[in-house]
């Protein structure tokens, strides 16, 4: 449905007198199949957003190709628009509009007849429970409520592909599951779904796959299932407070069962290690032969954000 | 034919939301009223005219062209607001005119302005200025040009700069000289010659004199069809490159 090849950008930034080139998407491959959910993760700056906006027609390519639901991208952008829906992460309703108003403009926008638009209209207030508010102001609604007009009006022309830039960002739980089986509906109707998330709970819950970016490139990509398998052993999640977690890992880190070890900002440590039952018991006679105070030990499976450790050298919450 | 489609389509969501909240309109017309209430009364012993009517026939055309230029160049407020809110992103992602984006907005101005321009000019009658019908239709073309030519520049400066704190600072200085060099409150007439010598180039000095010269029912003068001419190619100039910046793909 989606497939680039080398597709990257370049921005000229001013620092002073200085003008300084920085590549913000540097070659990107992506093949995302029909009707998947398709998770885009990365740091702030890694480049997703410039991906995301130039696959939505919004940014020129400085290079590359692209071909999306059969369009072009660079020879015939006005075919690709057609094509796809994008639901911007900011927001895009006027709050003097009411979400019918911008339901039947943004169908029309699309040159749809006038008919239709309001029938299209009614049919998608239905669709995401708005029909009690359509007719209100869009400034009176929550945060979950103006989400979903968003994405009503982001597959208002029956898009073959909706790009999605952090649907669930600022939502309440409960919203964010509730949109969590929205996305999944999309899909149900048979549409692509690419979207960005920071929430690794979210790609893992919701995608079918996902791609990791960073520094411009991709450093991952393939279902959770496979990336998690591909770390292979153990996480051990050590509780300890905050003094005791440097000199914890001062012992523990030249540890030849230690594959790697990460410190958690709000005291304790993960330790990447090939056998978790084998090495629990090694690093509890350290920690107690020192004389620290254990408050927890959890051994785990590796999470998405252990894959998203490996691959990028930090932990998606720090960046 | 798409884009009179599309530019139809903006334009009457625009209108809607200007006529849900109409108070804009009165708070615009405002200024304009104040002056002719308040100011417009001196000009009569001040020019030396041997009527009020006649001090109204000078000063009433003046007001329409200031009232077309200020309510045109600061346009671009609302669009920044609306770059805010995602809307302008929404429409760039749908196949719609990027022309119709801009004409919509900039048409909706116009009638807008016209609205106005009319306000004042049946309150000037009460003060007994008297003009012709087809010399008034006349010069409200050339409002509406001028009004379609500063809202486009606006919108087009609106979407470089999209902030309203660069935005302020540079309409006003663009806006004042431009407004004393077209003899708008007082006719350049009285002005040194260097003075006309500057004016000249102001293209606005020139719609001034057009207009003045139409409510004088002086339809023939050649600043009537100058003022309109070049007035014309302006709008059409600022109109091409807004349109260009509503195309250029912004980060």
């Amino acid at each position: 449905m989606i497939e680039t090849r080398g597709l990257r950008k370049s921005f000229r930034s001013r620092a002073g007198r200085e003008t300084k080139t920085v590549e913000a998407v540097r070659g990107v491959d992506l093949d995302v199949p029909a009707s998947e959910i398709f998770g885009f993760l990365g740091p702030n700056g890694a480049g997703k957003t410039t991906t995301l906006r130039m696959l939505a027609t919004l940014i020129e390519p400085d290079g590359g190709q692209a071909t999306i639901a059969g369009a072009d991208l660079l020879k015939d952008p006005g075919e690709v628009r057609r094509r796809i829906g994008y639901v911007a992460q900011g927001g895009s309703t006027w709050d003097e509009s009411t979400a019918r108003e911008e339901l039947v403009l943004q169908a029309r926008m699309y040159g749809i007849g006038k008919t239709e638009a309001h029938r299209r209209a009614a049919r998608a207030l239905e669709a995401f429970q708005l029909t009690e508010f359509a007719d209100r102001k869009c400034k009176t609604y929550s945060g979950g409520q103006r989400r979903r007009v968003e994405i009503a009006l982001g597959i208002i022309h029956e898009p073959k592909i909706v790009f999605l830039d952090e649907p669930t960002t600022g939502l309440d739980p409960q919203s964010r599951a509730h949109m969590w089986d929205e996305i999944r509906r999309l899909r149900a109707d048979g549409m692509t779904v690419f979207i960005t998330t920071h929430y690794l709970d979210e790609a893992d819950a919701l995608c079918d796959r996902i791609a990791i970016m960073d520094h411009g490139e991709l450093v991952a990509e393939g279902t959770p299932t496979d990336l998690k398998r591909e770390i292979s052993g153990d996480v051990v999640q050590v509780g300890l407070d905050v003094v005791a977690t440097g000199e914890a890992e001062k012992l523990l880190d030249g540890e030849e069962y230690v594959n790697r070890l990460e410190t958690l900002e709000e005291g304790g440590l993960r330790l990447f290690v090939d056998d978790g039952a084998t090495a629990i018991p090694r690093i509890l006679r350290r920690i107690d032969g020192a004389g620290l105070d254990l408050k927890s030990i959890e051994l785990h499976r590796p999470s998405l954000d252990d894959v998203f450790l490996t691959k990028t050298g930090r932990s998606l919450r720090e960046s | 034919m798409k884009l009179a489609r599309d530019t139809w389509l903006i334009f009457q969501r625009q209108l809607h939301l200007l006529l849900r909240n109409p108070v804009w309109v009165f708070v615009g017309v405002f200024q304009p009223v104040m002056y002719l209430l308040l100011f417009a009364p001196l000009l009569k012993p001040a020019l030396g005219a041997p009527t009020q009517a006649e001090a109204y026939k000078i000063f009433v055309p003046g007001l329409l062209v200031l009232l077309a230029i200020f309510g045109g160049l600061f346009q671009g407020f609302g669009l920044i607001a609306e770059l805010r809110a995602g809307v302008i992103e929404r429409s760039r992602v749908t196949p719609v005119s990027r022309l119709a984006l801009l004409l919509g907005r900039s048409l909706r101005d116009v009638v807008s302005l016209l609205a106005q321009a009319v306000i004042i000019t049946l309150l000037a009658l009460l003060f007994d200025l008297r003009v012709f019908i087809g010399d008034l239709l006349l010069a409200f073309l050339m409002l509406a040009l001028i009004a379609l030519m500063t809202s486009a520049v606006s919108y087009g400066v609106a979407l470089k700069v999209k902030s309203e704190d660069a935005l302020a600072p540079l309409m006003n200085t663009v806006a004042q000289p431009v407004l004393l060099l077209s003899g708008i409150l007082l006719p350049l007439a009285f002005a040194p010659g260097w003075l006309q010598g500057v004016a000249k180039w102001n293209p606005f000095s020139w719609a001034v004199d057009g207009t003045r010269a139409l409510f004088n029912g002086d339809i023939g003068n050649d600043r009537v069809w100058q003022g309109l001419t070049i007035i014309a190619v302006l709008a059409a100039a600022g109109v091409y490159w807004a349109a260009r910046q509503f195309a250029r793909s912004v980060r």
